[in-house]
């Protein structure tokens, strides 16, 4: 039984519906400043990447005579110079992915078992590099790979070699560089899915007779996998459309997407076949990105706030 | 949190394990500190560690021209967006976490697009938009490029210091007789400084590192210091970048510095 | 004079709130009224929709349909800074980058309150809740009970014309908490403001109200002094959620109520026919050990299952014919002390015509 019982006010209305309009216009006026305050940053967003990429799918249905036709992307199927570029691009990428995570994963396991402060010190020499211009050390890489760098000189007056190694301007080159600027993509998020593991598993798991290896196995590992699995995901995709440490340290023998879009663009002129490289692009990585999130349930653009 | 050392594995056990993420941070940090060593090298023959020393690179910096007007550009474009960047990007971090509107998740999206969407595309995309209406190889096309980039640092440096902040405070203080715009300066954003700061540092030096859209968009009079770096690597290697390089890592370690004091004197 | 409420305080006339969220309903249909310079209290479990009232009252939390007036001013679509409404939050909401005098001041420096005002009207409101000469305290320094003690000054320096209260003591420990319901209520009875006080705690709406309004699923089941929802509790809800209560259930046939085949003598008009429940306080049931005490009562036959000296009380458990337990206490009287039964007695309960409430049985 309740007291709050149906009335009519004066204009013979139920309650139930007073001022049931002015509160709606209250609610809409509120969120109409909400959107205010959001409509800067959406229009800025808007006009400088949603309208020129819209603008340049449009540009690449058409071909060079201004015909509606998918000749863009037929050439990608056509052409052996593309077909090699996607061929290169994802070997390198699946090769950084790869050395990220052999050199990722145990600094991101030491870095997780470390007390507190020292931990914090150690994390310095992933942030630092991770907040330093990808030019300069794109730059430092070549200083040190080149064919009269640091490495081979040593190399030859310690008498290891007689020759200078091939470190730079080819696919290793590009392959050491970027894994040296991908290894924090991949080091900070699953660093900070290491530290939520409670260390009370791997306990009751050492307590239960498992050796260190088979607790590190069958408990740490599989429970480091979403983290692992994210900072994979994102350094692929980083590393199908990167650009700078492959257009310098390539030395124009390993011509990856990125640089394939540039050319097109700026050497040729030639929008549509750019655009539709751009356009191929940014499928397969929202695609990438789509499957991750649809696989693990993860938030995909979640893991970009540990930076 | 007192999980230090928790498990029965001893750190000589351990040993194999901090040799290798020793080396993998040495890895990391080892080329900083080679450009560093070398920019006070004497000679142009690249040897480490260097036979003789000297400041000729930074001579050679800081006395061309070029050099330098291409590093006030990037200065100048880097404050810009600094200043456009961090109100624009806290004003939607703000209504974001009010979260009373329908459609936050495509927002949010939206607004931080830019990390996801491939940057090359975004160069073309710009440089495409830009000949139309004409800021191609202007400061305001390079603050408008660079504020979309460095956007979605400030919002997420925002919200995350939203999350963690009261804001039953802004309510009581709303409750008091402050209306949204006083309760939010008087009371949330003295409390949100160091996120707010080190969104602004975080815009700052997104703009000053941007290379790829740069490439585009900027050009002649407002070619900005990482064009020019990238077209001199792409010829032969001075070591004047050596110079140049090593005070980039000396600004992101004064930044980043900057960002953790500002935290840590609240 | 200053900080002296009474003369303008105002009463609340809240009438038809509907409250959704999504097709969730949260209040509905919720009616109240509130008396100017009256301490009530919104008693309910989580859940209940205590707290989204009183949001919708300080204007945070916008209700779908409804009207909130204020000593006859519509308030319901009036932005919270403008309602005139003081207000303490379960974890204080001090701010922690201004000192205890700042903190006070701040509603005073949003009214444009000259700084020579400002000063005495902090002071004197810091006098009030006893924490004078704390002004340059910051309030990390400050203890749990400082701080809510600067909430409340923070929240009446103003002189708003009403108060609003979510679970401000919930955070202190017992004695503290005690301690405090007797200052707010003190307090109260000086300043005379219109206080509605959101609790889950039923001790402490008791302790401290004029009126209680025990709210359930998004409804008020029962408002009423704190005596008589304690004592006439009109609702199986509100007879559970305040004090213990023995449920037996009774059949009302030819306008007389029945236990069993026993019928029962009570004071209150026999309800409608068919079956209902009657609420029996611990206390209220009696032994019965003599014939002659028995005159007056309701007897109802039972076996003890246990009894527990508690010292100043006991407690005994019995089972009724139908097999329901119920719970008796007792104070540790010297005669009652005597005759205490032992565990498988069979014994006689009996209840006086006037302690008998029935209830809906749903």
């Amino acid at each position: 039984m309740s007291i709050g019982s149906v009335s009519l006010d004066r204009a013979g209305r139920p309650d139930a519906v007073l001022n049931a309009d002015a509160l709606r216009a209250d609610a809409r006026r509120q969120a109409l400043g909400l959107l205010a305050l959001l409509s800067p940053g959406l229009f800025l967003v808007f006009a400088v990447i949603i309208v020129p990429i819209g603008w340049l799918f449009w540009l690449s249905l058409f071909d060079q005579t201004g015909q509606l036709s998918l000749a863009n992307y037929a050439r990608f199927f056509e052409q052996a110079s593309y077909i090699r570029t996607f061929a290169t691009t994802f070997k390198v990428a699946f090769a950084v992915t790869g050395a990220s995570v052999l050199f990722g994963y145990p600094l991101a396991y030491m870095l997780s078992q470390l007390p507190r402060r020292a931990a914090s010190i150690c994390l310095i020499f992933v942030i630092l590099p991770f907040w330093t211009s990808v030019l300069v050390r794109t730059y430092a890489w070549l200083v040190i790979l080149q064919r009269r760098g640091l490495v081979n000189s040593w190399l030859i007056d310690l008498g290891v070699i007689g020759q200078p190694l091939p470190l730079a301007n080819n696919f290793a080159g590009v392959v050491i560089g970027m894994t040296h600027i991908m290894l924090p993509f991949l080091v900070l998020p699953l660093y900070a899915s290491m530290k939520t593991i409670d260390v009370d598993c791997l306990r009751a798991g050492m307590n239960l007779g498992a050796s260190p290896a088979a607790t590190f196995r069958q408990i740490f590992f599989p429970l480091s996998q979403p983290g692992l699995a994210s900072g994979v995901v994102i350094v692929f995709v980083l590393c199908l459309g990167f650009f700078v440490t492959p257009a310098l340290m390539g030395g124009g023998k390993v011509i990856m997407w990125a640089m394939r879009i540039e050319q097109a663009t700026s050497l040729y002129s030639n929008w549509g076949a750019g655009a539709a490289l751009g356009v191929v692009l940014l499928a397969v990585t929202l695609a990438l990105l789509g499957l991750f999130q649809w696989l693990l349930g993860a938030r995909a653009t979640g893991v970009w706030s540990s930076r | 949190m007192s999980t230090e050392s928790s498990l029965p594995i001893s750190h000589w056990q351990r040993l194999w394990l901090y040799l290798l993420g020793g080396l993998v941070m040495l890895f990391l940090i080892a080329p900083s500190v080679i450009i560093v060593i070398m920019s006070f090298s004497g000679s142009t023959l690249l040897q480490f560690p260097p036979q003789q020393w000297s400041l000729r690179w930074y001579e050679s910096y800081f006395g061309s021209v070029e050099w330098r007007d291409a590093t006030i550009v990037s200065i100048k474009v880097a404050v810009m967006t600094a200043i456009v960047a961090t109100p624009l990007g806290t004003a939607a971090a703000y209504a974001i976490n009010a979260g009373t509107l329908r459609l936050t998740g495509a927002i949010n999206a939206l607004l931080t697009a830019s990390l996801i969407i491939p940057v090359i595309l975004i160069g073309i995309g710009t440089f495409f938009l830009y000949a139309r209406i004409g800021l191609n190889n202007t400061l305001t096309g390079l603050v408008i490029a660079h504020t979309v980039q460095a956007l979605p640092l400030v919002v997420l440096t925002v919200l995350s210091g939203l999350r963690s902040y009261d804001m039953n405070q802004e309510m009581v203080a709303r409750s008091l007789g402050a209306g949204r715009f006083p309760a939010f300066f008087q009371v949330t954003m003295p409390q949100l400084r160091f996120s707010i700061v080190s969104g602004a540092l975080f815009a700052f030096i997104t703009s000053f590192d941007e290379v790829v859209v740069s490439l585009f968009i900027s050009g002649g009079e407002t070619t900005t210091l990482t064009r020019r770096m990238f077209n001199a690597l792409r010829d032969q290697i001075d070591p004047t970048i050596a110079a140049i390089s090593t005070c980039l890592i000396v600004l992101s370690i004064v930044l980043l510095s900057a960002a953790q004091l500002f935290g840590r004197g609240r | 004079m200053l900080l002296s409420l009474a003369p303008s305080a105002l009463p609340i006339g809240i009438h038809g709130i509907e409250k959704r969220f999504g097709a969730v309903s949260i209040l509905s249909d919720l009616s109240l009224d509130v008396a100017a310079g009256e301490f009530l209290t919104l008693l309910g479990p989580s859940g209940s929709g205590k707290t989204t009232l009183l949001m919708i009252l300080a204007g945070f939390v916008r209700a779908n349909a409804g009207s909130v007036k204020v000593g006859g001013e519509e308030i319901i679509t009036m932005p919270p800074h403008k309602r005139n409404i003081g207000m303490v939050f379960q974890n204080y909401a001090l701010f922690p980058h201004m000192n205890v005098f700042h903190n006070v001041a701040f509603p005073l420096k949003q009214r444009r309150v000259s700084a020579a005002d400002t000063r005495e009207r902090v002071a004197k409101a810091l006098d009030l809740v006893r924490l004078q000469g704390l002004g340059e305290r910051r309030v990390d320094q400050l203890s749990g009970g400082q701080r809510q003690r600067v909430a409340l000054a923070r929240a009446i320096v103003f002189e708003p014309r009403i108060v609003l209260m979510d679970e401000p003591l919930s955070a202190l420990d017992k004695g503290l908490r005690e301690h405090m319901q007797i200052e707010l209520r003190t307090l109260h009875r000086r300043l005379g403001m219109t206080t509605v006080y959101v609790t889950h705690d039923q001790r402490e709406a008791i302790t401290m109200s004029d009126r209680i309004a025990v709210m359930n699923a998004g409804r008020i089941e029962q408002i009423d002094q704190p005596e008589a929802l304690y004592a006439r509790p009109k609702t199986k809800f509100v007879a559970g959620f305040i004090g213990e209560s023995n449920f037996i259930p009774v059949e009302c046939r030819n306008g007389s109520v029945w236990y069993e085949d026993r019928k029962l003598r009570m004071n209150d008009p026999a309800p409608s026919a068919g079956r209902h429940l009657m609420v029996v306080r611990p206390e209220t049931l009696r032994l019965v050990t003599d014939a002659e005490q028995a005159g007056a009562l309701n007897m109802l036959p039972a076996i003890v299952g246990d009894v527990i000296y508690q010292g100043d009380s006991f407690i005994c458990y019995a089972t009724l014919q139908d097999g329901r337990q119920v719970t008796l206490r007792d104070y540790c009287r010297s005669d009652v002390l005597a005759k205490l039964p032992a565990p498988g007695e069979p014994i006689t309960l009996g209840i006086d015509a006037q302690d008998i409430v029935l209830v809906a049985d749903q």
